[in-house]
């Protein structure tokens, strides 16, 4: 039976269940809701989430773990000598499972009766042709081996999912029975369910987090693997990035850092300014009207999807910069000092121009919790608006804003769009903004795009590049929420 | 103490420093004070008394301009200081306000130091020439607002760590530095413990030597206490103003009797 069915009968039972306990809730009160101890369609919730919650749980867990389990069971059938030179255990593996899947392919079309496909032996019968009639393609002949192998897996699959269908009927109806035989009047299903309630909202939070450590942890090993292959000393504090897929690279991520440092440098002396001096015109000076209608249109900038970013950084911007500082005598300023559209002042000019809404919108709220009373006293004093802002609310919000300049920095370092787009791909140190360099992101995406081994540090040193980066802007990150709650605690 | 006692405080004959004629103030739609005329004399402390909602606290805000700094607040009729009307189209808001001082209800010292908070004024006026000038002018600030001998040993450590009652008076030195010729307070001891309100209530009396102030307060013991005039407001309007005794002791309007006895408010 699909698991789908099963799901759709979990949900039937609940349905039922809803109205079973219900109605059993109001007849134990002769049909007089007051006297229940909750509302009736909490003995009715009750009933169904007993039913449904654990089933799906359990279902939930076993489809997880049951590919892994036989996987586990079947690699450990085939021997180290079936395993041709040149591949691994895991092709070996993905051999067995598409069999397997095409066996089961070729029962559910008829092709096959399932006693056929456990009994079907390569010896006999050419199981690529049979299996290539139900549209299921092989690249090579079916070994023995394999063959015996995709045949325990099925087994195994479906052994397992029976049992799976099995127990999850049988603790569906089990939670069924258990609440629908404690629903009584005197029951209080009111509490239960809001502890039900409690619990799966407990479980959404967790499943949030467990992802990202999960996240961190493949990272983690990913790097380790990495460091296996890569000496640590060459990619913390080697010099050079040059991976080259024969081998021998130098993969260091100086280079790298210093080209992400610079672009978001040149990002942040875009961004905090003018998102500053917006956020000081938005919330001190606008009028209520003005306010209304510019505050949602710098958000726009915020929606815009980066990669129109990147494609305004190399159609736009990079050859107005190349107009300005490049083409010699035909330039604007008649000099020959850019020559590519792509450099680290496109990158950082476009950044900075989408880091405006996040600096003016953090900043804002920063500024607009800076109490009413600290302006009325400087203004008292007869101080103007400008001296206002410049010597009381902004030295009053300042660990706010600095807070938001971070959560800026970090999203600068993090891009990645505008960066493959506009800032090169070039790996090196230099101080001028009009050359090409490249970024942590930027070498990620090209280590892991197009057609490559995953088992060469060239690739894995991926991994590296992004906990490293993941390091970083959680770092600056806790550094900018720190700074910020430290300074919300000032005034509460 | 007996705090219904009014000391028939000695009145001397005083030019009118604030005079209001026919203010109306409009928020958006609301009219919120009503046709109010009222002189206010130099060298005396003038109370606000009324009602919540009056509009004393409104009115108190019209005289050095605050409320220009709320958008839908519209003021008409004429508010003259020494006899020059303060919302004539020459006159600089920003400059009136550096005249007519203001302390509000809240103490709301700027997170600064002490001595930053109390030379904020005379630095943005240029009142002192020097270094030694402004030590003086903080000094002498922070003496006329009964504060110096708290915290003249610590004048580098923040304003906000002060207690509720010393950062009152420290947000009077602070206005009183700018050299106000008129002193505005908005229920200054609203948000002080008693021994705290004596010490303000004691310092607004010295105040009254060199300063005209204008207090809103909600304790009719309060401007029993400290003021010589007092002005009656409800419902925006400005029910009875006259001398201290006379309104508490004597008032002519049957509403003023009601508040003052405790019957409206």
């Amino acid at each position: 039976m699909p698991t789908i069915w099963l799901v759709l009968v979990l949900i039937a039972l609940s349905v039922a269940g809803f109205f079973l306990g219900r109605s059993r809730a109001l007849a134990s009160a002769n049909g007089n809701p007051k006297n229940l101890h909750s509302l009736p369609s909490y003995y009715g919730h009750n009933v169904a989430l007993s039913a449904l919650v654990p089933a799906l749980a359990i279902l939930a867990a076993w489809l997880l773990l049951q590919p892994m389990l036989v996987d586990t069971r079947v690699s450990n059938m085939i021997p180290q000598e079936a395993v041709p030179e040149g591949t691994t255990l895991g092709l070996v593996m993905s051999d067995v499972r598409r069999v397997a899947e095409g066996l089961d392919i070729a029962v559910a079309q008829g092709a096959m009766t399932a006693e056929q496909a456990r009994n079907l032996r390569t010896e006999f019968s050419d199981v690529r042709g049979l299996l290539g009639e139900v549209g299921v393609a092989l690249g090579a002949d079916v070994r023995p081996e394999v063959m015996r192998a995709a045949q325990a897996y099925r087994t195994m699959s479906n052994t397992g999912t029976t049992i799976m269908t099995i127990v999850v009927a049988l603790v569906a109806v089990g939670g069924f029975a258990w609440s629908y035989g404690r629903t009584h009047k005197d029951f209080r299903a009111r509490n239960v369910v809001e502890q039900g309630i409690m619990a799966l909202l407990i479980i959404a939070a967790s499943l949030a987090i467990l992802t990202t450590v999960g996240i961190v942890l493949s990272m983690l090993f990913e790097t380790r693997n990495f460091f296996t292959l890569h000496s640590w000393t060459d990619f913390f504090f080697g010099g050079t990035w040059a991976p080259n897929f024969r081998g021998d690279s130098e993969l260091s991520i100086l280079p790298l850092l210093w080209g992400t440092f610079y672009v978001s440098l040149i990002a942040l002396l875009v961004a905090v300014p003018l998102g500053l001096f917006a956020a000081i015109y938005l919330s001190e000076y606008a009028s209520a009207a003005t306010r209304s209608f510019a505050k949602p249109l710098l958000e726009i900038l915020a929606g815009i999807p980066t990669i129109v970013y990147g494609l305004f950084a190399l159609l736009t911007v990079g050859p107005a910069l190349v107009r300005f500082f490049g083409q010699g005598e035909d330039g604007i300023l008649g000099v020959e000092w850019m020559t590519g559209a792509t450099s680290v002042l496109t990158a950082g000019l476009v950044m900075g121009i989408m880091l405006i809404p996040f600096v003016s919108s953090l900043s804002d709220d920063i500024i607009n919790a800076v109490p009413q009373a600290m302006r009325d006293g400087s203004l008292g004093l007869g101080a103007t608006k400008s001296e206002t802002v410049r010597q009381v609310v902004i030295p009053a919000a300042l660990p706010g804003i600095v807070g938001a300049v971070l959560l800026a920095a970090s999203r600068a370092i993090g891009e990645t769009m505008i960066v493959v787009m506009g800032a090169g791909a070039i790996a090196k140190f230099s101080a001028n903004p009009l050359e090409a360099m490249t970024t942590i992101t930027t070498r990620i995406v090209s280590q892991l795009t197009g057609d490559t081994d995953f088992a060469s540090p060239e690739t894995l040193v991926a991994f590296a590049l992004g906990l490293t980066l993941f390091v970083l802007t959680l770092g600056l990150n806790v550094l900018a929420l720190y700074i910020v709650r430290k300074y919300r605690e000032q005034y509460d | 103490m007996n705090d219904m006692t009014v000391v028939d405080n000695t009145v001397e004959t005083q030019s009118t420093k604030i005079a209001a004629q026919n203010v109306n103030v409009y928020y958006g739609e609301s009219h919120a004070i009503k046709d109010v005329n009222v002189e206010i004399e130099d060298k005396t402390v003038t109370a606000f008394i009324g009602p919540s909602g009056c509009g004393k606290s409104t009115f108190l805000r019209c005289l050095n301009r605050m409320n220009d700094t709320i958008d839908i607040c519209r003021v008409t009729g004429d508010i003259l200081l020494d006899g020059e009307d303060i919302y004539d189209k020459r006159v600089d808001p920003v400059q009136l306000r550096a005249q007519v001082g203001m302390v509000f209800q809240k103490p709301n010292p700027f997170p600064k130091s002490i001595y930053d908070n109390v030379a904020y004024g005379p630095r943005i006026h240029g009142l002192a020439r020097n270094k030694a000038e402004l030590d003086e002018i903080v000094e002498k600030s922070l003496r006329r607002g009964a504060i110096w001998d708290e915290v003249k040993d610590r004048l580098q450590s923040p304003g906000t760590g002060l207690s509720g009652g010393q950062q009152q008076r420290l947000c009077i030195a602070r206005a009183v530095a700018t050299e106000p010729e008129v002193l505005l307070m908005d229920e200054p001891c609203s948000a002080l413990d008693p021994i705290a309100t004596a010490q303000v209530e004691e310092l607004i009396d010295e105040l009254r030597e060199n300063y005209s102030v204008v207090i809103v307060t909600h304790s009719m013991q309060q401007a029993a206490r400290v003021s010589q005039k007092t002005a009656f407001f409800h419902l925006g309007n400005l029910v009875e103003f006259g001398p201290t005794g006379q309104i508490f002791t004597n008032p002519e309007d049957p509403r003023t009797e009601s508040y003052i006895t405790g019957r409206i408010g």
